[in-house]
């Protein structure tokens, strides 16, 4: 019997073959120093959640043939947001420099779950807007994000420039200590990383079982067929942004409980990059259309273990991760193109 | 955070002097109807603001028989967009984009000052070996679009992704500052900082290379060769047009502009910086070509109008530093300013404007 092996899953396969490689090969270079252990496994989530929950916004947009580089620029507007608005300055009188006043007085400062609310709203309806203006003046998309990228991370100028701790007792206390989950000793799971895998399973059912999902996948594809068949193409790439910002507003949010702090200058730097790397690495089509959400949590994965490998090995400079990210990027493109190319002259025959 | 703006009414020699040939270079770019009359139409008004609102703006100065002054500074500070802005015209007119512009400056930025401080090497080695990467890398960005035909976009992606690894190996995750000890420092330095006929040294790198590419684009087939290609790269295949090599061509040309940028950066700042070096850079240059009427679309360029574009950002970039607003919030307005002149320039726009008008004005129209 010849296993046939459907074309679209051969990307996916090579991410797993690749996440379970590096894995396997890290376990027999250091199984001295406890690498399989269930700690760098949890480890591996905790440190990159907030780029998982932001590559789970580049699979909707880069599925429907978009780019979004505003990602990182609103990682670190909703953080420094949220860090401003939740500031006591009789909690932490220690820090420097000028904060802006962002509403009137009386109101600040305020619960950071209201603080989280209005930084997560923001940066949905900035989305929403640069999904507008690629959609309904036809701009090419990097260009609009571009700009969103640059008004982003100036906004976040505009509001602080230095970083700003988040000393309020809620992250002080619930967040850090009582939302943690300690399965066995010396294993922690944060909070964000089950925000990490319920958003992932949401999408995941979004992508795959809504029509939604469908409509992305047929933009994707072919934006004029999607027209002609009369799929909501307006309704669905504007949704597709939303989302996105969303997601990266999500992101900043994971970034605050991660660090504790707002950072205008430092959070989110070239994030929207690692996020599309990660989501290429799974085994996307950056051209739109083809891939898997399962592919980004399997690249996301890659690139966690490319930087704790490097950890691990400590002779390594941390920029490693870079060359290698950069070229494992390179060649899931050729792979695909190579699969794309074998399929269509599977089709001609 | 914005200084408190004092309007000054009265009009300077210099003040005027510049206005009037920024008034005659709009009129006669309109005359010549180039793309290049928006943004030097937009440079005119900004004129006009800083004529009006900022203290001093044009007063040049000779300081030990060099010439000073925020123009000046404009032109210093502009030329690393300019010289990308060169080569990402031609990328763009071919309908690719090069988003590794910026790694490649720092790489080649990285290489120069470890050429100097570690090896010793002599002046020519230190221009010939960084630019020799640049251009290499530059050929890499071009085999991947034309041979392995990946999307622009994407392959480039790539560079500027490991670039600035790359740079750092360079480097070794060091900033290696360049002094006076070294063999060829005072070469090196006048790159960024030298005076040549009374202006920055680095005015005449740009105008040397502008000059080059217009010529070569303008005066020979070249040009044409680049617009057919980002027209119809089918359609001038069949024409004869050899597009692989056209695109190999330009994004080579692209890593050469990078490369002289990035040298013209560290040489300004002495220090091989690979992780700011060019940072950011490759949207400033992005942006200067459409600002400059280059449809990303491809298939026309203008490099005149690029040019304007760079210059219109950096004096942008200027004027918000002078009333107070620090470099990163200055991305605000910048942001603002990209996005409404993308959209006023999109047919798109123009179409649903043209909607609005009640009928009879959309017939004069």
């Amino acid at each position: 019997m010849k296993l046939r092996i459907d074309s679209k899953y051969i990307p996916l396969m090579a991410s797993a073959l690749v996440l379970v490689g590096l894995y396997v090969a890290g376990c027999a270079a250091f199984a001295d120093r406890n690498f399989v252990s269930l700690g760098v496994i949890a480890k591996l989530f905790s440190e990159n959640a907030f780029l998982g929950i932001a590559a789970i916004g580049a699979t909707f947009v880069i599925l429907s043939g978009g780019i979004d580089l505003s990602v990182g620029s609103v990682v670190a507007f909703t953080s420094i947001l949220i860090a401003t608005l939740c500031f006591d300055p009789a909690l932490d009188p220690r820090q420097v420099g000028e904060v802006a006043q962002l509403l009137p007085a009386d109101w600040l400062p305020m619960h950071p779950l209201a603080a989280i609310a209005i930084a997560v709203t923001l940066g949905t309806l900035f989305g929403t807007a640069m999904g507008c203006l690629i959609h309904f003046f036809k701009l090419p998309a990097f260009l609009v994000t571009l700009g969103g990228m640059f008004l982003a991370r100036g906004l976040a100028f505009m509001i602080r420039i230095e970083s700003l701790s988040i000393k309020h007792p809620f992250y002080a206390e619930t967040i850090t200590n009582r939302l943690n989950w300690t399965p066995i000793d010396g294993v922690q799971i944060p909070l964000i990383v089950f925000c990490f895998l319920g958003l992932f399973a949401i999408a995941l059912y979004m992508a795959h079982f809504r029509r939604f999902g469908r409509n992305v996948y047929a933009i994707g594809g072919s934006e004029e067929s999607a027209n002609l068949m009369g799929l909501p193409v307006a309704k669905t790439r504007i949704l597709v942004f939303t989302f996105a910002g969303f997601c990266s507003s999500l992101a900043g949010v994971a970034y605050t409980f991660y660090m504790a702090k707002g950072d205008s200058a430092g959070a989110g730097v070239g994030l929207e990059l690692d996020a599309i790397a990660a989501v290429v690495i799974g085994g996307t089509l950056l051209s739109g259309g083809v891939g898997f959400l399962a592919g980004t949590l399997i690249g996301v994965l890659i690139f966690a273990l490319i930087q704790s490998l490097i950890n691990f090995q400590g002779t390594l400079s941390a920029w490693w991760t870079r060359i290698i990210v950069g070229v494992l990027v390179l060649v899931f493109i050729l792979l695909q193109n190579f699969v794309t190319a074998a399929s269509r002259a599977q089709q001609k025959e | 955070m914005i200084a408190s703006l004092q309007l000054d009414l009265s009009l300077t020699v210099s003040e005027s002097g510049f206005l009037a040939v920024l008034a005659a270079l709009v009129v006669l770019a309109w005359r010549l109807k180039t793309p290049a009359v928006w943004p030097l139409a937009a440079l005119a008004l900004l004129a006009v603001f800083n004529a009006f609102f900022t203290v001093d703006f044009f007063e040049l100065r000779w300081i030990d028989s060099h010439l000073f002054g925020i123009p000046i500074d404009i032109l210093k500070n502009g030329s690393y967009v300019m010289l990308l802005a060169l080569g990402m015209t031609l990328v763009i007119a071919t309908g690719g984009v090069d988003l590794s512009v910026g790694a490649v400056m720092a790489i080649s930025g990285a290489a120069a000052a470890v050429l100097i401080k570690e090896h010793e090497a002599p002046f020519i080695l230190v221009l010939a070996i960084p630019i020799a990467i640049a251009l290499a890398a530059g050929l890499w960005n071009g085999l991947l679009v034309s041979i392995f035909k990946i999307q622009p976009l994407v392959a480039t992606l790539v560079l500027m992704v490991a670039g600035r690894g790359v740079a750092m190996l360079i480097t070794e995750g060091f900033r290696p500052t360049i002094t006076r000890q070294y063999y060829a420092y005072d070469e090196f330095v006048y790159i960024g900082n030298g005076f040549l006929f009374k202006l920055p040294f680095a005015v005449t790198i740009v105008a040397v290379m502008f000059a080059i590419t217009a010529l070569l684009t303008r005066k020979t087939a070249l040009g044409m060769f680049v617009e057919s290609v980002g027209d119809n790269d089918t359609a001038s295949r069949y024409a004869g047009v050899n597009a692989r090599v056209v695109k190999l061509m330009v994004y080579t040309f692209t890593g050469l502009c990078a490369g002289v940028a990035g040298l013209i950066y560290t040489s300004n700042i002495r220090t091989g910086d690979p992780s700011k070096t060019g940072l950011y850079l490759e949207l400033d240059a992005i942006m200067a070509v459409v600002i400059g009427g280059t449809a990303l679309t491809g298939g026309r360029f203008s490099l005149l109008g690029s040019v304007a574009g760079a210059l219109l950002i950096q004096a942008l970039t200027t004027t918000m530093l002078i009333h107070g607003l620090s470099s990163d919030q200055a991305l605000v307005p910048k942001a603002l300013v990209v996005v409404t002149v993308c959209l006023l320039q999109a047919p798109e726009f123009h179409r649903k404007i043209r909607r609005l008008l009640p009928a009879g004005k959309r017939r004069a129209a």
